[in-house]
């Protein structure tokens, strides 16, 4: 299957399955449309809801190249786009002593090519999907300059020239919400917010991501998950990641194990931890 | 004491004096401040004329400064020759504002003395905003209100920053090497790197979060402090703001936008509890909760409430100490601080202070003052 194979719903459904991401329709219908319409995604939600997960998915089902662009504070052009091997530059220099010119130095042979730069450059016949993580971490200036990026795919090396992409990559964003971004970036996105599964869904992902894990183990798990999130007094909800890691804690320690003693698994603040067990929020599962 | 009154006072008006410079067009930058402040200690200050001179001679740099500095002048200090209460703007009631250039008349400076409706006020805008920024916000006049919103709106500029690892060129020495300059300097010396050049992190606003308490208690405060807080948004960057009575509203899309009343109109209709009671702990919770996130890590935290709770004292001090290890730095503004009898005997207040890093009044201009200069030290 190829990206030009999610063509509905269903399809990109299915992709998604076929990876053991397991999506509601919602966000199914958003990723078919980011491929059909070539514009980004821009994906919102709770921590370990798996937003990050959907690109990867989305790539391994489809064979494109995932080209991965962490975002953290300080990201620059030079982080994000290219950047000159200046030791190297320092080195030929030296070694003909001056004899370079200025063309020479500032060739393909000395450039660094980060990650939207490898993603502007790629072969149109092997797609790419590009995932930009934690956008929020970014600073203002940077999503500035994406905006431009995802507007028509190039950028310009003032020594080289301008770079365009033949064939536009998918582009999946994530953000957890930080800071608000800029509306003109989200004015440029589609926009799917993931909340978490219902318990259904859950236990089915359970299955889909763990092989071997049984039943039980599926129901008390997502049972207790689901108790946590309602409960309304933690500082740190469980994700579904937690879900995962707890159904493997169950599933090395064995199906009728405590839950009050693995909450560790699933709660990381010493505070929501005391409260859960001194409340007996888990009692019965 | 005094002496340092004075100063502070002369400080305020070149600051506003350059702020109304700036917004006609001028180009007048810090250095120009500084020079102004010795230009001032080297006349005769007592002379009005001669420091009309003096501040002319420093701030204006061509010709077509001089008019600008003249209008300029004659907002902040008043004009001399104008005998009280006639103002021409009087008979227009606020229509000068809106009808007027704003190169003309800034739009943000402060009004000429001569609309002061008391006549047994002050007679010169220097020692009016003087006044004013000892006096207590809930005995303000609607006009020293619109007065007041000029010097906020100043003060809320000043904010928090960090170090960002962001670099950017720096002339001392020591920092990270800049490889990219170095080459590109190298190419002028056959190879060799002779000027060594270096980049420094550079500094970023640090995010910032104000949380008003506009429950009943607090009314005579919260006008001006949600000012305060419309002003902190419109001017930087990165600042969260919420009200709370007995449950917590985010306003910081409210107060966006720069214009001033409808901001403030729009808080106002968002926050459904005004003037009602207060449960401090539960607001607390809930913004550690759903908005942990924006606290995130590294934000300054200003609470700005008078501690009256009738909430759960265990569970604001649970929430406090949770948000004082997420946050930053967490400053409490308490109006009743500016009393001098001022203990924290309220069940409230009693829980709150061991986890608060800084106990200011918030009761007056001068205390925003002093917590502007808390947070541009952080």
């Amino acid at each position: 299957m190829t990206l030009t194979y999610v063509a509905s719903v269903e399809e990109a459904s299915e992709a998604l399955a076929s990876q053991g991401y397991l999506a509601d329709r919602p966000l199914a219908l958003a990723v078919h449309l980011a491929v059909a319409l070539e514009q980004p995604l821009l994906l919102e939600g709770e921590a370990g809801v798996g937003k990050t997960e959907v690109a990867r998915a989305l790539a391994g089902a489809t064979g494109a190249r995932l080209i991965r662009l962490q975002c953290h504070e300080g990201i620059d052009v030079h982080h994000a786009v290219y950047d000159w091997d200046y030791p190297r530059q320092l080195l030929a220099l030296r070694a003909a002593e001056g004899g370079v010119d200025e063309g020479e130095l500032f060739s393909r042979r000395f450039l660094l090519r980060r990650p939207l730069l490898d993603a502007l450059e790629a072969d149109p016949a092997n797609p790419v999907v590009l995932l930009i993580d934690e956008i929020d971490r970014a600073d203002d200036e940077f999503e500035a300059f994406l905006l431009e990026f995802l507007a028509d795919f190039a950028v310009t090396i003032p020594e080289l020239g301008s770079v365009r992409a033949e064939r536009p990559p998918v582009v999946i964003l994530t953000s957890n919400r930080t800071r608000e971004l800029h509306d003109a970036l989200k004015r440029r996105c589609l926009y799917h917010w993931i909340d978490y599964p219902n318990a259904q869904l859950e236990r089915a992902i359970v299955h889909a991501r763990i092989p071997g894990v049984s039943e039980t183990i599926a129901n008390r798990v997502v049972t207790a998950v689901g108790r946590l999130r309602e409960h309304g007094d933690l500082y740190k909800l469980p994700g579904v990641g937690e879900t995962l890691v707890w159904a493997r804690a169950l599933l090395a320690l064995g199906e009728d194990a405590d839950l009050d003693e693995t909450l560790g698994v699933a709660l990381k603040v010493h505070e929501d931890v005391q409260r859960v067990r001194s409340r007996s929020v888990l009692d019965g599962v | 004491m005094a002496s340092e009154l004075l100063e502070d006072a002369v400080t305020d008006q070149l600051s506003a004096l350059t702020a109304s410079l700036r917004a006609q067009g001028s180009r007048v930058g810090m250095g120009e401040l500084l020079n102004a402040h010795r230009a001032l200690e080297a006349v005769d200050c007592t002379s009005r004329e001669d420091a009309r001179l003096a501040l002319r001679a420093v701030l204006c740099s061509e010709r077509g400064d001089l008019i600008k500095f003249e209008r300029a002048f004659y907002d902040v200090f008043g004009d001399a020759r104008v005998p009280l209460g006639v103002s021409p703007f009087d008979e227009l009631e606020g229509m000068p504002r809106e009808v007027l250039p704003h190169a003309g008349i800034p739009a943000t400076a402060p009004a000429p003395p001569q609309a002061d409706a008391d006549p047994t006020a002050v007679p010169a805008a220097w020692s009016d905003v003087e006044l004013l920024r000892h006096k207590d916000f809930a005995a303000y006049s609607d006009l020293e209100m619109a007065l007041a919103r000029e010097l906020i709106a100043r003060l809320a500029r000043r904010g928090p920053t960090r170090l960002s690892r962001r670099t950017r060129p720096s002339r001392r020495r020591g920092h990270t090497p800049d490889l990219r300059r170095m080459v590109r300097g190298s190419l002028r010396t056959a190879g060799e790197p002779v000027e060594r050049v270096w980049r420094a992190p550079s500094r970023r606003p640090r995010p910032m979060v104000l949380v008003l308490d506009v429950s009943g208690s607090m009314t005579p405060y919260a006008r001006m402090l949600l000012q305060y807080l419309h002003a902190s948004v419109a001017a930087r960057r990165r600042v969260e703001a919420f009200a709370f009575g007995t449950r917590l509203t985010r306003i910081t899309n409210e107060l966006g936008g720069r214009d001033h009343d409808r901001a403030l109109e729009r808080a106002a209709e968002a926050v459904i509890d005004f003037s009602g009671g207060t449960r401090i702990g539960a607001a607390l919770a809930s913004l550690n909760r759903v908005h942990g996130r924006r606290v995130g890590r590294g934000a300054v935290v200003v609470i700005l409430s008078d501690g009256w709770d009738r909430g759960d004292p265990e569970e604001l001090a649970l929430e406090m100490a949770r948000l004082r290890r997420s946050a930053h730095r967490l400053v409490w503004l308490n109006p009743l601080a500016a009393h001098p009898e001022f203990a924290p005997l309220t069940r409230g207040m009693r829980a709150a202070i061991p986890h608060t890093d800084d106990l200011l009044a918030g009761n007056s201009l001068a205390s925003l003052e002093q917590l502007a200069v808390i947070l541009e030290e952080i």
